[in-house]
């Protein structure tokens, strides 16, 4: 046979490709459960260090999450619940919708000492990529119980300080509320101050684009949830 | 085609006098971007060496009956076929690893040393041969990933696998952690300096 003629070059490079695209795809099916679950314990572990809660083994992170957070509903942009799985909205397609029309997730914690705590979802843009997080609130609907912030793809030793304790341990204890009036947490540069009388915490020094992001973040992903803390503060 | 030499020296050889990293400057890349720690250091030469000694062996099985004018493309398609299966794996069995890692582990294929080692030796090779080919070179690539990794995660952290070794009176006592270490430049330094060593022990490495 002449291995140099063209229908044999086709033959072998399409027999080639249906082996090597069936061998993908048998393994893509045969990991999908694992994977699937690494994801969801990976989310759980980031909803878990919002409210300061590290499981001892990663194993254990799924049973920790259970005996946590207590449970979890979604809410509309006027307070309501609505149906829906809080765990299995994704953030990043949800921000793309009009806040009106948004499903918000809400997660409740009570923690070891008893107390109750509302964890919700953020996410947002920071210099190279996507920016994501999540806000402990205490049931007063205000204060900052912790908060946990990841990033795909930002600078280390700059924009990527984010993700570190040292920063988001700045927002404990802030609130979202003054005087009644509904002014969200933002993010400035070391040593400057919000134009209004807001809480604020310092931005990463050398990250400055990344701390905007995550001001902005925090003002357009908590924003929508107005109407929802009014009622837990109301309670 | 490569000569004719024995199962030994094309396993040894790798490892030191003709190795992939610090001889023939391959894949100095990766050597870059994922030794800031030991342990993704040592995850990604053990995916390298898997990936090398399969696609070694396979495109060695196949050599007399791939079509010269596309054999680069069916090379590239067994080895991007390697690579999706491995981050796949680590995916599903070293989560946090391949997190680090990211894109990494897909950037194997566009790693020099895999298509070097395929043109130049599966192509004209056993299978067994070609087998032990890219388990040395895969090692000799692993051995520099493991040392560079083993000095930036020591003195840029303090740590080696994530466990604490530098102790706790040094830091009283004033020493810092280096973070220039951390970043990617020094991974550069590292490698010169293993080259530094590897030629003063190795006379016949120096140029003339």
């Amino acid at each position: 046979m002449n291995k140099q003629s063209n229908v044999y070059t086709i033959i072998y490079i399409i027999v080639l490709v249906v082996v090597v695209g069936a061998a993908l795809a048998f393994t893509a099916m045969s990991l999908k459960d694992r994977q699937t679950d690494n994801v969801n314990a990976d989310k759980m572990r980031q909803i878990l260090s919002s409210v300061h809660i590290v499981p001892q083994e990663q194993s254990l992170t799924v049973e920790v999450y259970n005996s946590h957070i207590t449970s979890t509903f979604v809410v509309n942009a006027r307070g309501e619940r609505v149906d829906g799985d809080a765990f299995s909205i994704d953030m990043a397609s949800e921000c793309k919708v009009p806040a009106e029309s948004r499903r918000l997730p809400v997660y409740v914690c009570t923690t070891d000492d008893g107390a109750t705590k509302y964890i919700l979802p953020i996410y947002g843009q920071g210099l190279w990529g996507p920016i994501w997080g999540y806000v402990a609130l205490d049931d007063n609907g205000s204060t900052i119980y912790g908060a946990y912030f990841a990033h795909e793809s930002e600078t280390p030793g700059l924009g990527a300080e984010i993700e570190k304790s040292a920063f988001s341990d700045k927002f404990v204890g802030k609130n979202m509320w003054k005087d009644g009036r509904y002014m969200p947490v933002t993010v400035v540069k070391a040593g400057q101050k919000p134009a209004g009388d807001e809480d604020y915490v310092d931005g990463v020094s050398g990250g400055t684009v990344t701390s905007k992001g995550v001001a902005a973040m925090l003002g357009a992903c908590l924003a929508p949830y107005e109407s929802f803390l009014k009622t837990l503060r109301a309670e | 085609m490569a000569e004719k030499t024995s199962n030994k020296s094309v396993f040894l050889n790798p490892l030191s006098k003709d190795n992939p990293v610090v001889v023939q400057i391959l894949g100095i890349c990766s050597v870059l971007a994922v030794t800031a720690k030991l342990e993704p250091a040592i995850v990604m030469g053990i995916s390298v060496i898997a990936v090398l000694a399969f696609s070694n062996v396979i495109i060695s099985c196949l050599r007399k009956t791939i079509p010269t004018n596309i054999r680069i493309i069916v090379q590239l398609v067994v080895v991007a076929g390697l690579v999706v299966i491995v981050s796949q794996l680590l995916k599903a069995y070293a989560y946090d690893v391949s997190k680090q890692l990211s894109v990494f582990i897909g950037l194997i294929i566009t790693n020099c040393i895999l298509m070097g080692r395929l043109e130049a030796f599966a192509m004209g090779n056993r299978p067994f041969a070609s087998f032990l080919d890219g388990i040395g070179n895969g090692v000799g690539y692993a051995i520099i990933l493991i040392i560079v990794g083993f000095f930036r995660e020591l003195l840029g952290s303090g740590t080696l696998l994530g466990y604490q070794v530098v102790p706790q009176a040094w830091y009283d006592a004033g020493y810092c952690n280096n973070g220039l270490m951390i970043l990617p430049p020094m991974a550069l330094i590292v490698v010169a300096c293993i080259i530094w060593v590897q030629r003063s022990v190795n006379k016949d490495l120096q140029e003339k």
